[in-house]
């Protein structure tokens, strides 16, 4: 990888490293330091961390940003904190809670990764003169005939390429991500071979945000709502009673519904924002053999998808694997829909759908919430194929 | 070679400083016991409690040594509270930290565009609180250099009955600094800020009010901050008050700063330098470079070998937006895009124009 770390390949060359404070991001920066380049690791203060814990006598940076100062000082680097916060309440936190608000699950990750960190920390990474900026994410960077790609890590437990489909071609350009090649377990060792104390420290879990996992308030919080509460919906047309606000129902949930009496379990199938209603129904309620996308970006061959669609494989959530499919393009600026070849449960709005060609991103986009009567039964597929690929 | 432009923040020790502590540090002894080896520290604590007071023009009896300007500021207010003689504090929006987090935002007075505190508004506010207040007001401002009209507030807040805190952490060294002209009742002062030692700093006691410690134990500094004294810390500070007792009146740093701001403006038209209008420390100098964020600026200046800041430094390290220039009133793109340069009479004028030259190219 020395090789590819910049096109110029000069070993003195600056490289920013995207600190958090984690084993991956700390091996990343140790890696470049081991071979040479003139390595600046960059923080960002994200949120006030004493607030996030509700011990609001704590500092605002918490552990992970003194771990990250010390990893940068053994490794003898300079290390800046930038202060986000106000970004990432604006571009992260609030859509979050809106999002919530508009009856999706959402991904706060791969907002973070499309804003403050692709966006505010390269413009950092460019105004020190670095010419990339690498991160701890397992993902393969490759170059082929249209620039740049992503490719799926080496250790597939690990990959992160569902969090990163957003990351455009010319933010890809001035990536790095040393740790593409490496299992998880290399990546242990590798902290313990350079002494990082950080080598045992477990993996981030939660939303970084909301380390206590109760994100409902923040949702409450930003949203300004005084109450998201509603009515159960059986898709029956049954009303099942109130809930306890949409925000805690996420399509697909089978858990906590609190909905007993029923024969077969009950699933979240949809969730009405304008209304609150949660629609619930039987597990077959919740196939889906279609989804519209928003805000897509596409690093796949070409400036967009074919008009004729092209077969992919994909993946509408980072646990599930890739199944193949057929994404055409809309005729909404920004949107597709993606045909799957055998119907999916679970599909939420909000999340992800990510688009594969083997080991090749080649972009996704944000699962729409249609609503309950956007399910397409098997047998209707070629209407919504002519009504989509105009 | 790096160029060390941070003087407000931590000044450089003094080599006769740093020589005279490790003298101490090689004696034993603690300064309370009664036999010769106590004796001999107590002396020599008594011996930099005389340098401190005459720093100030000020009685050694007046000096209490503290761990710092944070313990001095902390105890005259929490201790003034405590003990009755006022209600609160009030201060100016521009204060230090350590002073700001005792104060209610509704009682932080605030300052003009020039920086300077409003005195009406002041005024206004005393009068309108029945009981005496302790008023906090720094000599000279960390990030911009500006100095308070102490003598006016003290007249003012004298009147309403108030006592006044004047924060001269930044003062001596730069400013000669006079008690008996000032007229405050409580001055705060820190080593680190003039040639001494990190963690050592002075409550200096003007009035007879009766403050209530806020350590106690021990009884040492006679009651008012218990605690084995930090020997080699207060000698260090006592050695750099009486090498600064000869410097009170110098023209070196006005010199210098004189032609520091000029060829600040020059390399670069769209600069601005901070209270430009106003008096200020002659070693301190604000100045803004539109377009630029001040984290760039300090990160790029950091990477090619200068040490300055932005804004005042929290643990995390992370840079905010400084909070002084903001109560200013200042414009967005002057308060993210000021950076503060601060440097000592040791300073050489090569190593500015170095500086000059970098930041003009950012």
């Amino acid at each position: 990888m020395s090789s590819e770390i910049t096109d110029t390949g000069k070993k003195k060359d600056r490289i920013a490293v995207a600190m958090s404070g984690g084993v991956d991001s700390s091996v990343a920066a140790a890696i470049l330091v081991e071979e040479g380049y003139d390595v600046v690791g960059l923080t960002m203060q994200l949120y006030d961390h004493g607030e996030a814990t509700a011990r609001s006598k704590t500092c605002c940076a918490g552990q992970d940003i003194y771990d990250a100062r010390r990893v940068a000082d053994k490794l003898g680097i300079p290390h800046y904190v930038l202060d986000y916060e106000e970004r990432f309440n604006k571009d992260v936190i609030a859509p979050f809670a809106q999002s919530y608000l508009h009856g999706e699950t959402p991904i706060p990750c791969i907002l973070c990764n499309q804003t403050v960190k692709f966006r505010d920390l390269i413009d950092a990474a460019k105004g020190i003169g670095a010419s990339a900026l690498a991160t701890g994410h397992y993902i393969k960077r490759g170059v082929g005939p249209d620039g740049p790609k992503l490719e799926r890590a080496l250790d597939r437990n690990r990959d992160q390429s569902y969090f990163l489909f957003a990351t455009t071609r010319k933010q890809l350009d001035y990536l790095r991500f040393p740790l593409g090649d490496l299992p998880k377990s290399e990546t242990r060792i590798l902290a313990e071979k350079y002494g990082l104390q950080v080598a045992e420290k477990p993996d981030s879990q939660d939303i970084c945000f909301v380390p206590t996992g109760s994100y409902s308030e923040i949702v409450r919080k930003v949203g300004g709502r005084d109450h998201t509460k509603g009515q159960f919906i059986h898709v029956n047309g049954h009303d099942m009673g109130m809930h306890e606000g949409i925000e805690n129902y996420t399509v697909g949930q089978r858990r906590g519904l609190g909905l007993g009496g029923e024969k077969a379990p009950l699933y979240v199938i949809a969730v009405n924002p304008e209304n609150r209603d949660v629609i619930v129904g039987p597990k077959s309620a919740l196939e889906k053999c279609n989804v519209l996308l928003r805000e897509l970006n596409w690093i796949g061959p070409g400036k967009t998808i074919p008009s004729n669609g092209m077969a992919i494989t994909a993946r509408v959530r980072n646990t599930h694997e890739p199944v193949s499919a057929v994404v055409y393009p809309s005729s909404n600026h920004g949107k597709a829909r993606v045909l799957f070849e055998e119907a999916l449960f679970g599909v939420s709005p909000g999340q992800a759908c990510v688009f594969y060609d083997e080991d090749t991103v080649l972009g996704g986009g944000w699962i729409v919430n249609e609503g309950v009567n956007a399910i397409v039964p098997h047998n209707k597929r070629s209407e919504v194929l002519t009504t989509t690929s105009r | 070679m790096r160029i060390y432009l941070d003087y407000n923040a931590s000044a450089p020790i003094l080599p006769e400083v740093a020589a005279g502590m490790s003298e101490v540090l090689s004696l034993t002894g603690n300064p309370s016991s009664i036999h010769r080896d106590g004796r001999k520290i107590r002396s020599l604590i008594d011996d930099a409690r005389e340098f401190v007071a005459g720093l100030v023009k000020s009685t050694p009896d007046s000096v209490t040594f503290t761990s710092g300007g944070t313990e001095a500021n902390t105890s005259a207010i929490l201790g003034s509270i405590k003990s009755g003689v006022v209600s609160r504090a009030l201060c100016s929006e521009v204060e230090h930290h350590s002073v700001l987090e005792h104060v209610a935002p509704s009682d932080r007075i605030p300052v003009n565009a020039d920086g300077i505190l409003d005195l009406v508004a002041l005024e206004e506010r005393l009068k309108s609180i029945e009981a005496p207040v302790l008023v906090c007001v720094m000599i000279a401002n960390n990030e911009t250099g500006i100095l308070q009209p102490i003598r006016d507030i003290c007249e003012i807040t004298h009147t309403h009955k108030g006592l006044v805190l004047c924060d001269s952490v930044q003062g001596p060294g730069k400013i000669s600094i006079d008690v008996n002209e000032l007229e405050v009742d409580f001055l705060t002062l820190s080593a680190h800020k003039i040639g001494g030692p990190q963690g050592v700093g002075a409550l200096i006691q003007l009035s007879d009010t009766q403050l209530s410690p806020i350590l106690v134990g021990g009884g040492q500094e006679k009651k008012r901050r218990s605690g084995t004294e930090n020997s080699a810390g207060i000698v260090g500070f006592g050695i750099a008050a009486q090498y600064l007792s000869k410097f009170q009146h110098s023209n070196e740093l006005l010199e210098l700063h004189f032609r520091l701001e000029k060829a600040l403006v020059d390399a670069r038209s769209d600069a601005r330098i901070v209270g430009n209008g106003s008096v200020r420390l002659p070693n301190t100098t604000c100045v803004s470079l539109p377009g630029v964020p001040s984290e760039r600026q300090i990160m790029n200046l950091d990477l090619a070998g200068f040490s300055v800041s932005a804004g005042s430094a929290c643990s995390s390290g992370k840079m905010e937006r400084s909070h002084v220039l903001m109560a200013m009133g200042l414009e967005a793109e002057v308060v993210n895009s000021a950076i503060r340069i601060s440097f000592g009479r040791d300073t050489p004028w090569a190593d500015l124009e170095r500086f000059v030259e970098y930041w003009a190219s950012l």
